[in-house]
């Protein structure tokens, strides 16, 4: 396994390469296509979807991201806003760059406003064959998954919504492990996804 | 079990700010401006920092209606950015009003007139996060014992000179770096010098950062202004009059949006630095009356 970028046109990046280094990675900042190509594992962090969006667009990233996913080469993992930007549609008619890796539907900022933000115990099935895991998930302005594909799979649900899925070489959740000291989902990542491409 | 309005809570909304740009707006037209340049959050505001300090006066918080319409257009253009808005320093009721409201962030600015000349207001007691501007290390730890989730420098707002807001940068991050170096034993005498929570004092010792996100505000008018302050270690970027003051607000305002996440690259800083029509005029703050600063509102 090669080195993983976190995205960091805006949002949590920092604290995404934190926790990857934590995990045992080398991690990078990846602003532009030709950064990219040094990785073999991508994470989309939190931040503002449109501000993202924008910003993928302008640089040509969503594009690359997008031919990088399917050859094969490169492995993602989306948080809050990432999820949004990996996942096939949203609710309403919105203007993002999404990169449709996992077949499913989010509503963006679906708790409505932030003082409705919140922290919960989910239970994550199964990670590295380790039995169910208990996970302290921090959920800040959080979009929820409403509808997912016959291909996806559902790690964790918090309140009846999913709240870690995954399909391919793409994991999703609706939560921010980096806001914690917890990087087994990292590790998780690193082991079950970004592990299987080829260096 | 499910808690809301936790410190991590609080301090996450902050985090997902980072390497944005939040942009002040007075207008539902503004604000639909601001978020289609990429605005990460924007502040909705009955005048700018430049007006209220040409029309003198008691500058409060704004008109509920004015935030309203605000979170309104924005909702309705499918636009999820958060909202913050301003109440006057030790005004905990404009505070409880604009958490009511469903307002995201609150910032306790010296923009405003000041409602308490002794306190600022208990930050603890709200679920919805608080941002407070502090010219010094001492200031910033004060606000962050009294429960803020978020530093700014105060710099000057509305001056469109970057000027302070440097000063104030480089005042936090070098007593930062000063407080790296310090022996165990001299910590207490350092908060007391500071007149900062020892434990703050403490924690900023031992990490070297503040324990919340650091955000540059006051003064800020070009994609230059903005990039410097990130890199003097704001990890991200307030603009008040300085976009909608311009003579181009929604060129500039993409402009420094692509300038904040750029910011190591000066070659993409000249690209969108070309051709953006006239910055705010602005006023040379050495010029300025000791009365006329905002900056020393609050303590």
């Amino acid at each position: 396994m090669g080195r993983i970028g976190a995205l960091a046109l805006q949002g949590d990046f920092e604290l995404h390469i934190k926790m990857l280094r934590k995990a045992g990675i080398e991690a990078v900042e990846i602003r532009t296509p030709a950064q990219l190509d040094s990785v073999s594992g991508l994470v989309i962090p939190g931040g503002e979807s449109t501000t993202v969006s924008r910003l993928m667009r302008r640089y040509g990233l969503d594009k690359a991201i997008r031919e990088r996913y399917l050859s094969g080469s490169l492995a993602v993992y989306g948080t809050c806003m990432g999820m949004i930007l990996v996942c096939s549609d949203t609710e309403g008619d919105h203007d993002l760059a999404q990169l449709g890796f996992i077949d499913a539907t989010v509503e963006r900022n679906a708790y409505g406003p932030q003082v409705e933000s919140f922290e919960s115990d989910i239970v994550i099935d199964s990670v590295n064959g380790s039995g169910p895991m208990r996970f302290r998930a921090v959920f800040i302005r959080a979009p929820k998954v409403t509808r997912v594909g016959d291909g996806v799979k559902i790690l964790a649900s918090h309140a009846g919504a999913p709240a870690l899925i995954s399909q391919g070489l793409c994991l999703a959740g609706n939560f921010h492990p980096e806001l914690t000291d917890d990087w087994r989902l990292h590790k998780y990542f690193l082991d079950e996804f970004a592990a299987r491409i080829g260096d | 079990m499910e808690e809301k309005g936790t410190m991590r809570v609080k301090i996450g909304l902050a985090e997902m700010l980072k390497g944005g740009v939040i942009m002040d707006v007075t207008t539902p037209e503004q604000a639909l401006i601001a978020a289609e340049a990429g605005a990460a959050a924007v502040m909705a505001l009955e005048r700018v920092p430049a007006d209220i300090r040409r029309d003198g006066g008691v500058a409060r918080m704004a008109d509920p209606n004015v935030i309203d319409g605000i979170i309104k257009a924005l909702k309705e253009k499918k636009y999820e950015v958060p909202v913050m808005a301003k109440a006057r320093i030790g005004h905990f009721v404009e505070a409880q009003i604009l958490e009511a409201m469903g307002v995201d962030f609150v910032d306790e600015s010296e923009v405003l007139t000041p409602a308490d000349e002794h306190f600022h207001i208990d930050k603890h007691k709200f679920k919805v996060p608080f941002v407070c501007g502090a010219r010094n290390l001492g200031e910033a730890l004060r606000r962050i014992g009294e429960g803020a989730a978020m530093i700014r420098t105060k710099g000057e707002a509305g001056s469109g000179d970057v000027v302070e807001a440097v000063r104030h940068m480089r005042a936090v991050t070098g007593d930062i770096r000063r407080l790296t170096q310090l022996p165990d034993e001299e910590l207490m005498a350092e908060a007391k010098n500071l007149g900062a929570p020892y434990d703050l004092v403490k924690y900023v010792k031992e990490n070297g950062k503040l324990p919340v996100p650091n955000f540059a505000a006051g003064g800020i008018a070009t994609p230059a202004d903005a990039a410097l302050m990130m890199m003097l270690g704001a990890e991200a970027v307030f603009v008040g009059s300085g976009i909608f003051k311009s003579e181009d607000p929604a060129t500039r305002a993409k402009a420094i949006v692509d300038a904040v996440t750029h910011y190591r690259d000066p070659k993409v800083l000249a690209e969108v630095s070309r051709g953006l029509k006239s910055a705010m005029r602005g006023l040379d703050v050495s010029k300025m009356d000791e009365k006329d600063l905002l900056q020393t509102r609050g303590w």
